[in-house]
């Protein structure tokens, strides 16, 4: 797999991606500068955490307009996997490719911690190699992830299964207290309609060795790997 | 020409900061204060032939950035009096 972390002014994530994809994972991993207009030929693309633009108007609001962002979106239009982590999850919110928006978080602080989410569905690019059901322990750090839609979108991505990730307790339910910013449905985790598009606030790419304190967020790599893998052997036939 | 655009989130959004805010002036012991909602305000300095003109270019970019529309309406004022904010 060649992955393209998408690096925008304020990006600090981006190096956290490209460690786990090329040193923990051993697959390809390039930079892509947010001004570029070329994916660099990647099968996967990663819009990393951090602070696009400063956060500056809302978070992602700006990045979203970064010329990049025209082939990200050529790119998930034509069904290539993206994933939004966090920051990028934000970024995917403000451009449209995933419905809803991010408020402050019911605490109005900035939550830094691991926390639990299960995986709903295993039939993303990136859940593919995980069990419906299986808890993550995972970390989260974020002041805006408190994950808004109006109660139609919300009813819709639930009948859609476009639920990916929800905030649970390490037993697996979704309970208020498990829930750390005040989203919906306790809501973690998106995919788009075609199910190619995927983000979420927890950073999978931080919990990738158990140096870490977790290595339960490389399962979501490990799936983009193994959904572009099978893809290519199926494309080939 | 100056449109003044408030943006606010919308009255079914819950306003953490907002509550935040109103809860720190109880404890100052302004209890008249029921309620308070957080927005963001912008100048827009617009250099327009008529109110209507400057309006529609304000209302383009309320839509298109200032606000969200998931979560956010907008207000748009034109005060046509106002002096471009010198450089």
């Amino acid at each position: 797999m060649r992955a393209a972390v998408v690096v925008f002014p304020g990006s600090n994530c981006d190096h956290d991606a490209y460690h786990a994809v090329k040193h923990v994972l051993g697959q390809e991993a390039v930079f892509v500068w947010h001004k570029d207009t070329s994916l660099a030929g990647a099968d996967a693309i990663i819009l990393p955490g951090g602070f696009a633009h400063g956060d500056y108007l809302r978070t992602g609001a700006i990045a979203r307009f970064s010329p990049i962002m025209q082939e990200v979106r050529r790119f998930a239009d034509a069904g290539g996997p993206v994933l939004g982590i966090c920051n990028g999850f934000q970024v995917l919110l403000e451009a449209g490719l995933l419905p809803g928006a991010m408020l402050r978080n019911r605490s109005v602080k900035f939550q830094c911690e691991h926390v639990f989410v299960r995986v709903e569905h295993a039939d993303t690019p990136f859940t593919v190699a995980c069990r419906p059901g299986q808890v993550l322990k995972i970390p989260i750090a974020h002041g805006e992830g408190n994950y808004y839609a109006e109660p139609e979108v919300v009813d819709r991505l639930e009948r859609n299964r476009q639920v990916i990730f929800r905030y649970t307790t390490a037993a697996g339910e979704a309970t208020q207290e498990a829930n750390p910013n005040g989203s919906l449905h306790n809501i973690a985790g998106l995919c788009s309609e075609a199910r190619n598009v995927v983000g979420l606030m927890p950073h999978p790419e931080r919990a990738c060795e158990i140096a870490l304190g977790s290595a339960d967020g490389l399962v979501v790599l490990e799936s983009a790997v193994q959904s572009v893998t099978q893809g290519a052997v199926a494309a080939a036939r | 020409m100056r449109a003044r655009v408030f943006v606010t989130l919308k009255p079914s959004v819950f306003d953490p900061q907002g509550t935040t805010v109103a809860e720190a002036l109880h404890t100052l012991g302004y209890a008249a204060v029921r309620d308070v909602r957080q927005g963001k305000y912008f100048e827009l300095d617009i250099e327009a032939p008529t109110p209507d003109e400057a309006r529609r270019i304000a209302a383009a970019a309320a839509e298109k950035l200032l606000a969200n529309p998931v979560i956010e309406s907008y207000r748009i004022e034109i005060d046509t009096t106002a002096e471009a904010v010198a450089r």
